[in-house]
C-alpha cells in the first residue's frame, strides 16, 4: 500500500477514538443530569466534580487525536 | 479545490508571522503575531481587573460587577477543590483562567489570532503547573509527596503495577492538559473557517447561491456555541489546575 495512503488511513482509524470518548463525556453528563433532576439541591456542590469526570473521560479521547495528529503532520 | 485553496485555507489562521525580527545570540526572539496578541489580552485583563476593583462602590457598575464575577467564580473553584490550603494558590490559578479566558474570547474576534491554539502556549502554561506541583509537593510533604503513587489499601502484590499505572498517568497530566485547550480551540476555529468557507463556494457556485444562507446560520450557532467552549475550557484548564495542587497539598488520598 502507498505509505501515503495508510498514514490517512490511520488518522482515520485513531480518530474513531474521539467518538469512544464522546461516549464517555455523554455518559457522565447524562448521569450528572438524571441526578441532578432527582436532588437538585445538591446539585451545584457536584458541579466542579461532574466536570473533572468529564475532561478525564475526555482526556483518553485526546490521546487519541494526538496520535491523529501526529500520524498526519509528524510521520514521514 | 486546488485553484482555490489559498483564498480558504482552514490552516493559515495559524500562521505565525514576525513582525519585529528580533535574534539574541542565535534564538529566534521575533515579536510575532502572537505575541502582540499575548500582550493585547494581558492588557485586556489587568484594565478590566484595575479599573473595575478601583472604584469599589457599594453598588457595584458593570465592570466591577464583572471583576467580582470573575473573583468569586474562580475563588469559590479553588476552595472547594483544593481545600482552604490551596487558597495561597489563588493568585495564580486566577491569572491562569484569565489569561486562558480572554485569549479564548479574543481569539473568537475575527481577523484575531488565538495564542491558546499554540500547542507550545498551552504546553508551557502545562509544564510550569506540574512544576509547581512537584516543587511544593516536595517542599511541603517531603518524601511524603511519594504517597501519590501509592495510594492506601492497595494488596502488596498489585503495588507495582499500581505505582507504574500512577506515575505513567502523572507524567501524562501535562500532555493532556495542554492538548485538551489546543485541541478544542484548534478543531472550533477550522471548524468556523470551513463553515465560512461554504457560504464563499455557494456564493460563486450560481443558482446555488440560494443556499448560501443555511452555513451562514450555521456560523453565527457555532460562534455562540464556541463562546461557551471558551469558558468551559478556561474552566477546566483552572479545575484540573486545582485538582492537581490539591495533590501537592493533600498527597495519598
Amino acid at each position: 500500500m502507498d505509505p501515503t495512503a495508510a498514514k490517512y488511513i490511520g488518522a482515520g482509524i485513531a480518530a474513531i477514538g474521539m467518538g469512544a470518548a464522546a461516549i464517555g463525556v455523554g455518559l457522565i453528563f447524562g448521569n450528572f443530569l438524571s441526578g441532578a433532576l432527582r436532588n437538585p439541591s445538591a446539585a451545584d456542590g457536584q458541579f466542579g466534580r461532574a466536570f473533572i469526570g468529564a475532561a478525564l473521560a475526555e482526556g483518553l479521547g485526546i490521546f487519541a487525536f494526538l496520535v491523529a495528529i501526529i500520524l498526519l503532520f509528524v510521520v514521514k | 479545490m486546488a485553484e482555490a485553496g489559498n483564498a480558504i485555507d482552514p490552516i493559515h489562521q495559524f500562521n505565525i508571522t514576525d513582525l519585529a525580527p528580533l535574534h539574541l545570540f542565535g534564538v529566534d526572539a521575533s515579536f510575532t503575531n502572537a505575541s502582540l496578541f499575548m500582550v493585547i489580552v494581558t492588557a485586556a485583563v489587568a484594565l478590566i481587573m484595575v479599573i473595575g476593583t478601583s472604584g469599589s462602590h457599594l453598588v457595584p457598575t458593570r465592570l466591577q460587577a464583572a471583576a467580582e464575577v470573575f473573583y468569586e467564580f474562580v475563588a469559590s473553584t479553588v476552595r472547594e477543590t483544593a481545600g482552604d490550603a490551596g487558597m495561597r494558590f489563588f493568585p495564580f490559578v486566577f491569572s491562569v483562567f484569565m489569561f486562558v479566558f480572554f485569549s479564548n474570547l479574543i481569539g473568537l474576534v475575527p481577523y484575531a489570532f488565538t495564542v491558546t491554539s499554540q500547542i507550545v502556549v498551552t504546553f508551557a502554561f502545562a509544564l510550569l503547573i506540574i512544576l509547581i506541583v512537584i516543587g511544593y509537593g516536595f517542599y511541603k510533604n517531603g518524601l511524603g509527596f511519594l504517597h501519590l503513587f501509592m495510594p492506601s489499601g492497595v494488596p502488596v502484590a498489585l503495588m507495582p503495577v499500581i505505582v507504574l499505572i500512577e506515575v505513567f498517568s502523572f507524567l501524562m497530566r501535562p500532555v493532556s492538559l495542554s492538548v485538551r485547550l489546543f485541541a478544542n480551540m484548534l478543531a472550533g476555529h477550522i471548524t468556523l473557517k470551513v463553515f465560512g468557507a461554504f457560504v464563499t463556494m455557494l456564493l460563486g457556485a450560481g443558482v446555488y447561491a440560494l443556499l448560501a444562507p443555511l452555513p451562514m446560520i450555521g456560523i453565527v450557532l457555532l460562534t455562540a456555541f464556541e463562546l461557551l467552549v471558551a469558558l468551559l475550557q478556561a474552566y477546566v484548564f483552572a479545575i484540573l489546575t486545582c485538582v492537581y495542587l490539591n495533590d501537592a497539598i493533600h498527597p495519598g488520598h
